[in-house]
Parts: C-alpha cells; structure tokens; sequence
C-alpha cells in the first residue's frame, strides 16, 4: 500500500521513521515514543482521531501487505510493537465503553456456561437488535451515483483485503471452532478460484463505477470512523488474547450482511449496473446466510464451549462492531443529508 | 487444550439450524426433480426452509425477517449423519 498523507504529528513521526532503515535512528523512535505518550492523554476520542487511527492503520498494514519503499523487517521491530500498544491500549478502552453503550443494560448475558446453540442465539438476538440507521433502505431506494461511489470508497478500506483480519484468528482456535472458521474463509477466498474472492467481486465493482481497485488507494479519503472500524478487526484478529472478540465480530459481521447486500444490489441495479457490478452483493446475500449460522453456532458457539471464560470477549467484538458500524452509518448519513460528502474531500463528479 | 472428536465418520452432515435454514455439507448433489444439476457456488450450502427466501433454494436469512420458528421438539439431535 502507497503511504498516505500524515493527519497529525504521530502518523508524521511514524512515516518520518519508516522511511529509515530498523534500528538506524533510535533518538527519532524515543521522540516518537514521547510524543504519543504525551499526546494520547490529551486526545478527545481516540476512535475518532485521525491522527492515532492512521498511524494504527500503518502499523497494523506493517502485518498485512506492508507499505510501499518501508523496509519489511519494521513489522517486527520491538520499537514499533510497542508504539502500537500504546495506541492500542486507549483504542480498546474506547470499544469497550462504545460496545458497554450499545449492549444497553446488563441482562444481556445469561448467567452459566452456555452450549453452542445458545451462544448462536444470543449473537442472533443482538444482530436482530441493530435496526441500524438505514444506510441500506438508503441506497436502495434513494442514494445518488456519486454516493454510491462514496459508499464503495469507504468500504474498500476493508472490502479490497475482506477476511484477512479474521484469518489471523485461525491458528489460535482448535477443533470445532476452528474448523467453522477456516471452513467460511475458504469460501470467503472463493473456494480456491481466485476471481471468486471476495476481495475481487468487490474490486470488480469498483472498476465498475470507475474507482481505483487498488488496495489503500482511498486511505486518504476517508475519514477516522473508518480507519478505526477495520483497525478494530486488526485489533482483535492480532491479538490472540481477544480470540473471542474476532469471534464475536465476524459472526455478527455475517448476521447483518445478507438483507443489506440484496439492498445494496438493489441499489445498483436502480442506476442500471449489471451483475458484473451486483455480483458482489449478490454473493453475499447467499454466502453470508451459510456463514451466519456457521459462525454463530461453530464458531463463536463453539469457541464458547471449549473456553466458557470467552463468552465476554466473544459479545463484546459483537457488540462493537454494532457501536462502530453505527457511528460510521451515521457519520454517511449525517453527510448525506446535509447535502455534502461523507469524505475528507469531496470525490470529483462522477464521469 | 483438548482434542474432541467433533464428528462421526461420514460422508457429509445435514444440519437444521434452529429457526433457520438446512445446512448441507459434504459430497452431495444439488439437482432438480429431472436431475439436472442445480447452480452452486459452494461446498457448504444453506437450504431455504422457511419459503420466503428469494434466491431458493438456497437460503438468503429473510426468515429472520418473517420471524419463522422451528418446532421447540424439532431438533431433539441437531445433527444427522448422511
């Protein structure tokens, strides 16, 4: 991924210092290490900072395609790794206070150790909770061209490496669980054809509506909230501590997703696109009704039965994807209703 | 952590997903009443049980929406072995 434009002095120093070789400039990465501890104190809204929520950003594409002229051997840097925990730690505490909110009253929880079926249900009941602010009746019905473009830039951030974070979750499950896990990202990887991953439905819809496919190409674009919502399943997926978090998120990922993306279709449809542009959508409203019962019940069920103390961690990734995709929603929606974009700068007119 | 032995030896499993669809997974063939095959795009598929689902006969999750319930007494064993 190309390096993007700093939004603040900690992404500044950050790719100030990537741009060196590990180790070259060690007083450069104690005055980083400084400024982010005398810095993060005095952020409002961690998950909503540009600034921490790039250089996360940057430091976790260090563990996944890593960034373009950056010596890869930074991905293991013990300076970085802990530069990363310090951003980490408040970025967390904002999840869980965000996800603490959007559970609503204890209750939530049943008391016991609870078998897979169960688990299964009370992922179903949140996900059946999130009436969410109706970004999908939207598109369907009434968004512009040029929202619809805004809508595929914001979701390209994850969609164009869709299922990586997840994928890191894989080696820290046993048995059923993991089974269940590795069963819905081969299908997520298209099943071993390659133009049936669903990263590259999803690039073949942005080419489409004539956005760059290329991964990270509208970092720059898009605002904190959306940075901060793939961070999160970064955040759970390289920390194996917070297993039952990526647990957690990717089954209520897959429990909203399939009535959204017939609606998302539809909304391309409206503007005339073909199946060659749908063909994403469409793939999901098939395949995420397969994973949701999977993921629900073999997965973070599953996950639940071997290691009871999970269930926590497992409903609080739930819960935070709902608050995180919920202030995201909003933040489009805001935009959009106010007659202005939903991106840092304004898209030119579609051609 | 322990290794459980999660399934019996079988070609394949048939699951009915509570209030949900019919998972099928494992070597089967999907076909019509005249035995032409069904378009699939996956090993694991998710039959539609409710009726309402728009792509049948796979399932698209609209049971959810039609709050469609399975018998309380429907699924005594969740799981039978093809």
């Amino acid at each position: 991924m190309k390096i993007p434009e700093p939004r603040g002095p900690i992404s500044d120093g950050l790719f100030g210092l990537l741009a060196g070789e590990p180790g070259a400039d060690p007083t450069a990465q104690d005055t980083l290490h400084r400024l982010v501890t005398g810095t993060l104190p005095v952020v409002g809204d961690v998950i909503e900072d540009g600034d921490v929520q790039l250089a996360l950003f940057c430091l976790y594409e260090l563990h996944y395609g890593g960034l373009d002229g950056v010596d890869d051997r930074w991905e293991w840097n013990p300076g970085l790794i802990a530069l990363r925990q310090l951003l980490e730690e408040p970025f967390e505490q904002a999840l869980r206070s965000a996800a603490r909110l959007s559970a609503g009253p204890p209750g939530l929880a049943p008391a016991g150790d609870l078998d897979s079926d169960a688990v299964a249900e009370v992922l179903f009941g949140l996900a059946a909770r999130d009436s969410g602010p109706g970004m999908s009746g939207h598109v369907a019905k009434k968004a512009t061209l040029q929202q619809l473009r805004e809508f595929l830039i914001h979701k390209s951030i994850y969609q164009l490496k869709e299922a990586d974070p997840h994928t890191w979750a894989i080696p820290r499950l046993a048995g059923r669980a993991k089974a269940a896990l590795v069963e819905i990202q081969a299908d997520e990887y298209g099943g071993g054809r390659p133009d049936r991953m669903h990263s590259a439905l999803f690039a073949r819809t942005m080419r489409g509506l004539g956005l760059d496919d290329s991964y990270g190409g509208y970092v720059d674009a898009v605002p904190a909230i959306s940075l901060a919502s793939v961070n999160m399943m970064s955040l759970f997926g390289l920390n194996r501590r917070l297993r039952g978090a990526i647990a957690g998120h990717l089954a209520i990922y897959e429990m909203t997703s399939s009535r959204p993306n017939q609606l998302y279709g539809n909304g391309f449809r409206r503007h005339g696109f073909d199946a060659g542009v749908t063909g994403y959508f469409d793939e999901h409203v098939e395949a995420d009704a397969v994973h949701e019962q999977i993921a629900g019940r073999d997965l973070a069920g599953g996950l639940v039965e071997a290691e009871p103390a999970l269930l926590p961690d497992v409903l609080f990734g739930a819960t935070a994807v709902l608050a995180i995709d919920a202030r995201l929603t909003m933040h489009i929606m805001g935009a959009w209703e106010n007659g202005s974009s939903s991106l840092r700068s304004p898209l030119p007119a579609a051609a | 952590m322990t290794q459980v032995q999660q399934e019996p030896a079988a070609d394949g499993s048939i699951v009915l997903c509570p209030d949900g669809p019919i998972l099928v997974r494992g070597n089967f063939e999907l076909v019509t009443p005249s035995g032409d095959p069904v378009p699939r795009q996956r090993k694991t598929v998710a039959l539609c049980r409710c009726g309402a689902s728009a792509i049948k006969p796979y399932c698209d999750g609209t049971h959810k929406m039609v709050r469609f319930r399975t018998e309380a007494d429907a699924t005594p064993s969740k799981k039978e072995t093809v």
